[in-house]
């Protein structure tokens, strides 16, 4: 017969033994914690994103859909996803470029640099509108000959609108990328080139599929953020309703002038794909987080 | 002994890896980018705002509606991103070190204002807190504070905005604690509190200041949830950005450059202080 010696947790004391007070109070701590960071969650976040769903669809699927037919509406979103369209894909190659040409190299300056490219963050939009007006402006913009001898709009019209999407979209995709490299190093492309692969195939055919979740996380940041895009937009577009105006405008013009139903219904639009965008952020972040944990344990292979 | 031969190596083979001749395509399109995308329209502001003149910039840099807005902006965001900070530390802590049922919705929620346009959000905040809404009417009638189209609702925009910024900083950070150090400060005879603030607080300092300094800055700079909740009235709920807006309607491009500038050098020192803080904070974790 053997004895089993039960875990210390288990050993409970005696029913008289009284909990002092701050055995008590640390039995409560965490409860007290959850409770309120799920509350401050709830009134901040949760409330005013259900609130959302609540007003677009007050009056059922019906009306919601009708909304979504208005012609202005539909014009908006049309410039939005040209705006996006544009955007995205000039950011994409500027934030792959930047990435393979920044992040394993060590110059004078590297911290300099990223902080310049992170800059757009920390500029407020409304500041980035108004450099574009500043110079492309056709009667104070610095370039207000060129833009004037051209004939071709940039202030109040959609290559302003692209612009200002552009500036304000573009470091998502080379931090999400720097990092990812920065952590990979060399060892394959260097295999790549010895065996007499050309840049260009070294890039397609081992950079470019080694951070192949980061840039797909990086182009998610960029599109949610191009599509929701408003002060800098705001700013250079002039908001003409059906010519100038985007998505994230519409709602707030159609709200000032009460067309509630109509705002909230761009609004479900706009964040329904917050949503989508979310979703896929965290399953990126899962395969991303898995491409990790094999280069590191790559990494330990090649150490032992 | 044989000498072994010494491999040749190619000229320029490693060209293109490191210390290029000429530059790669890669710098190439990086830096033209970043001249005509960056560069270009930041020293456009610059050089007008060289051009208001010394005298002009001080004075439309300080004009009293200038000055009423900086305020509002820089103010209400410092309120703002210190509750933040206080709370971003308990929702880290609850998301880290404690389990509930509805942990991942709650942490799939902190996201949201980086998610959500910010049009969309001061639509449902100007809806939520406005007099007839869920929020903004309680408040009314139990406490008779008007958080609409007042300076409450500017705050509560830019609590919004900012809250992720603190969680997430200081999430990581509260993860790659070692709970011996705790342990051990129990077994010494410290009380709970005692643990938190001498050995658990200190070590996540640079995480929430790093955290507080992103929201803030954030905040001062987030335009379209404010425009909408607030009455963009100056004097009163008014900030930097809209009266920025305002100027250029009125076509009074020095003032609205000079303003402008204000609040580059403001994103610029921003930075440099994020950074440092990210340095420090890396250096604590190390040391």
């Amino acid at each position: 017969m053997a004895f089993t010696i039960p875990p210390l947790e288990d050993v409970q004391p005696p029913a008289w033994v009284k909990p002092s007070l701050g055995a008590r109070a640390r039995s409560a701590a965490p409860a007290l914690i959850v409770a309120v960071a799920s509350l401050y969650v709830v009134v901040v976040i949760l409330l005013p994103a259900l609130a959302v769903v609540v007003q677009a669809f007050a009056k059922g699927l019906g009306p919601f859909l009708e909304n979504l037919t208005n012609p202005d509406l539909l014009s908006a979103l049309r410039l939005s996803l040209l705006a996006t369209g544009i955007a995205v894909p000039c950011n994409v190659i500027f934030g792959l470029a930047a990435a393979t040409a920044i992040a394993r190299r060590s110059f004078p300056g590297k911290a300099l640099l990223l902080s310049v490219i992170d800059l757009p963050f920390s500029i407020s939009p409304v500041v980035v509108g108004l450099m574009l007006v500043l110079l492309y402006s056709p009667n104070h913009g610095l370039f207000a000959s060129v833009v004037q001898s051209t004939g071709f709009q940039i202030i109040f019209s959609w290559p302003g609108i692209v612009l200002a999407t552009i500036i304000v979209t573009f470091p998502f995709m080379a931090r999400e990328v720097i990092p990812l490299l920065e952590e990979e190093g060399w060892e394959q492309e260097e295999a790549a080139r010895t065996l007499g692969a050309s840049s260009w195939q070294v890039f397609w055919k081992v950079t470019l599929p080694s951070v192949r979740w980061a840039a797909l996380y990086g182009l998610i940041l960029t599109t949610a953020r191009a599509l929701g895009e408003f002060g800098a937009v705001a700013v250079v577009s002039g908001n003409i309703a059906s010519q100038t105006q985007t998505l994230p405008l519409f709602v707030e013009d159609a709200y000032k002038q009460y067309h509630t139903e109509l705002a909230f219904g761009a609004a479900m639009v706009l964040g329904g794909v917050a949503i989508v965008s979310l979703l896929l952020k965290i399953l990126v972040e899962q395969l991303l987080e898995g491409d990790r944990r094999a280069g590191r344990l790559e990494a330990e292979g090649d150490n032992s | 002994m044989t000498a072994v031969p010494s491999l040749p190596l190619r000229a320029g083979s490693r060209r293109g890896l490191r210390f290029p001749g000429l530059p790669s395509w890669p710098w190439r399109i990086t830096w033209t980018y970043l001249t005509l995308i960056l560069f270009l329209p930041l020293s456009g502001m610059l050089l007008k705002a060289a051009g208001v003149g010394p005298a002009g910039f001080w004075e439309a840099a300080t004009s009293p509606e200038a000055i009423a807005s900086y305020k509002v902006s820089f103010g209400v965001a410092a309120l703002a991103s210190l509750i933040n900070g206080v709370f971003g530390l308990v929702v880290a802590w609850a998301l880290v070190r404690c389990r509930f049922p509805g942990q991942r919705l709650l942490d799939s929620l902190i996201d949201l204002p980086f998610a959500l346009p910010t049009a969309v959000a001061g639509l449902a905040l100007s809806y939520v807190y406005s007099t007839e809404g869920w929020l903004g009417r309680p408040l009314m009638e139990l406490f008779g504070l008007r958080v609409s189209f007042t300076v409450v609702g500017v705050g509560v925009a830019m609590v919004f905005i900012s809250l992720p910024f603190v969680v997430r900083t200081v999430e990581p950070v509260l993860r790659s604690l070692e709970k011996e150090q705790e342990e051990a400060a129990w077994s010494l005879g410290a009380n709970e509190p005692q643990t938190f603030f001498k050995v658990v607080l200190p070590q996540l300092m640079p995480a929430i200041l790093g955290g507080v300094a992103q929201g803030y800055s954030r905040a001062v700079g987030e335009y379209g949830s404010v425009v909408m909740i607030a009455s963009n009235v100056p004097f009163k709920d008014l900030i930097t950005p809209t009266l920025i807006i305002q100027k250029l309607e009125e076509y009074d491009f020095n003032s609205a450059t000079v303003i402008g500038t204000v609040m580059l050098l403001f994103a610029l020192v921003s930075l440099l202080v994020i950074n440092a803080l990210q340095v420090w904070g890396h250096r604590y974790q190390n040391g």
